[in-house]
């Protein structure tokens, strides 16, 4: 009996999860004349929206590359500089170490609408608009306290014994974290970079603020703004299809590192 | 226990290791202050002064800024504030509320569920990491007025026009994407639950609703509150999912992050600012009374649990 309601519960929580994304799979391969078809699957398949998608002036594909250039370059600056930071709160003594993570936490809650002003018109004043750099920096506000926070907990958790090894046999604090910690750190530091890539890859307000030249928009910003090739009605066909392609690379992360994701994204909350 | 080593190994490496943190950390302080810190002070000098031309009391024309007083705060009272002000509280006590139950069910199922361990956690985890644009064309398909929620329910609304069922678009659109999430950190907070103490519940006689309400949730509240004040921060500023499913500048789903936004990008600073200052305030009011009120037996759970870990 038990047995059965917890099946049933596990089907009702997949079903809740998958059904609207999969209902956005299924329209993205209907055909545009089809698209209010409601039928489980489409008939007949079609790759009409994918190939209206990469229609010439849609952008699209230069707003993906947008997106993984702002994603990949945030996260490995957050990442050179995170993880000094995090280790040091972890594992070096000294005075105001708790009120510099305290601090570090609140800035992760920041509303960034309220960033977004006086930078706005920071660079506007020096030219940096429609620039990688004017969405990069700023993402540094929301991915750096969450590599700092993901990989203090990771820290805290190694054993104190591999720097005092480290350290007895002559080497500096510095060197003991170089060459001792960090290779033994790498799936922590591995799993935090999945984390802030995917938070990267999903921002929104620094992008749709900073950038108003189609070329350099990121690929959230570039689909809600999507009318398509098309000039008629709505292009859902087109959406759905273009929401399909900026997920997918997200999806791949979750399915090969779904088991690292879960402990990255619950590491902070009950530790 | 590290303070006691710390004193055996002297003044000496104390120093050296507190010059070795600066180094480490003034990086990351660095970033922060430029793009946190600065931003918020700018923000907040900003928001008690008015730019652009104006005539002053000759006639000039007087260009640059000028000290406004309150000016700028003026529209604080206003009713587009107001409304921003409910659209976001209504947003946030929704979502959380109801957040909260389906996550703490998502949980408890997760919990004990073991075939297909791996297939539901993938599942968990794609409302996720679906990234908030794409989540909001998602549903603005689905709510289309010929589109399938409507075949479902039998209806004919207007999800996404102005009016109540356009609220109601963003809190669905917005569970579906974070209940889960709600559901993850539980779970996590469930597995560090030791089983003994169930044992002991059952060989008590307790029935599965008492086992429930007097152990499972009480031992899970560090972490649901955890999730809850993440989760609440996180409404509190939410921008994107009314911009993409509803619109920008729609009244009945006008958000103060919206708000914020559509007078900065009309180069309304000084508003833009004056507004930013309160959503700040705000957020930061309520990140302290949920401290206070129930966050207290949550630092001391968390200071129990590390001594009895170390």
């Amino acid at each position: 009996m038990k047995r059965v309601l917890t099946g049933l519960g596990v089907a009702a929580i997949v079903a809740y999860c998958l059904i609207p994304f999969y209902w956005m799979v299924v329209s993205s391969f209907r055909r545009t004349a089809d698209i209010y078809h409601q039928t489980p699957l489409p008939s007949p398949w079609s790759l009409e929206s994918y190939a209206g998608v990469f229609d010439e002036g849609t952008g699209f594909g230069q707003a993906l590359l947008n997106s993984a250039v702002v994603a990949v370059v945030t996260t490995a600056v957050t990442l050179l500089i995170g993880t000094l930071a995090a280790y040091a709160l972890a594992r070096l003594d000294f005075r105001g170490k708790n009120v510099i993570l305290a601090l570090i936490i609140a800035v992760s809650m920041f509303p960034g609408a309220l960033l977004v002003v006086p930078l706005l018109k920071l660079f506007t004043s020096i030219g940096w608009i429609n620039s990688y750099q004017a969405m990069i920096l700023p993402s540094m506000s929301f991915a750096l306290p969450l590599t700092v926070w993901n990989l203090t907990t990771f820290f805290r958790q190694m054993p104190r014994e591999l720097e005092h090894a480290a350290m007895i046999d002559g080497c500096s604090a510095f060197d003991a974290f170089r060459k001792v910690i960090l290779p033994v750190a790498a799936p922590g530091v591995f799993t935090t970079a999945i984390l802030a890539f995917i938070v990267t890859w999903n921002e929104f307000i620094i992008a749709v603020t900073m950038v108003n030249d189609v070329d350099r928009q990121t690929a959230t910003v570039r689909i809600a703004q999507f009318t398509g090739a098309a000039k008629f009605a709505t292009p859902f066909g087109t959406q759905m299809a273009a929401g399909v392609l900026v997920t997918i690379p997200l999806v791949i992360l979750v399915l090969f590192f779904q088991r690292r994701i879960v402990a990255g994204l619950t590491a902070g909350a009950v530790k | 226990m590290s303070g006691a080593a710390n004193r055996r190994r002297g003044p000496r490496e104390r120093a050296g290791q507190s010059r070795l943190a600066a180094l480490m950390l003034s990086p990351t302080l660095v970033v922060l202050a430029l793009v946190v810190l600065y931003p918020l002070l700018s923000a907040v000098r900003e928001s008690f002064y008015t730019s652009g031309e104006t005539l002053d009391a000759d006639g000039f024309v007087v260009e640059g800024e000028r000290f406004a007083g309150l000016a700028n705060y003026s529209g604080v009272l206003g009713e587009r504030f107001v409304n921003a002000l409910a659209n976001t509280t209504l947003f946030t006590v929704a979502t959380v509320s109801i957040e909260v139950v389906l996550g703490v069910l998502m949980a408890l199922v997760m919990h004990r569920a073991f075939r297909g361990r791996g297939f539901l956690r993938a599942s968990i985890l794609i409302p996720w990491a679906v990234p908030t644009a794409v989540s909001g064309l998602m549903w603005r398909w689905i709510f289309q007025a010929d589109g399938v929620a409507n075949t479902i329910i039998g209806q004919q609304i207007l999800w996404t026009t102005e009016g109540v069922q356009a609220k109601i678009a963003v809190i669905v659109a917005d569970t579906w994407k974070t209940a889960p999430f709600v559901g993850l950190l539980v779970l996590a907070g469930l597995q560090i639950i030791a089983g003994e103490v169930y044992e002991a519940a059952r060989v008590d006689g307790a029935s599965a609703w008492q086992t429930f309400w007097r152990i499972t949730l009480p031992l899970v509240r560090p972490a649901l509150l955890v999730a809850v004040l993440f989760r609440m921060m996180d409404a509190l500023r939410v921008f994107d999912l009314p911009y993409v499913l509803i619109g920008p500048r729609k009244h009945s789903v006008e958000t103060l992050s919206a708000l914020i936004w559509d007078e900065a990008t009309r180069v309304h600073y000084g508003p833009a600012s004056a507004y930013g200052t309160m959503l700040f305030l705000y957020i930061a009011l309520i990140a302290f009374v949920f401290v206070k009120l129930l966050g207290a037996d949550l630092l001391a759970d968390v200071r129990t649990r590390r001594r009895v870990a170390s």
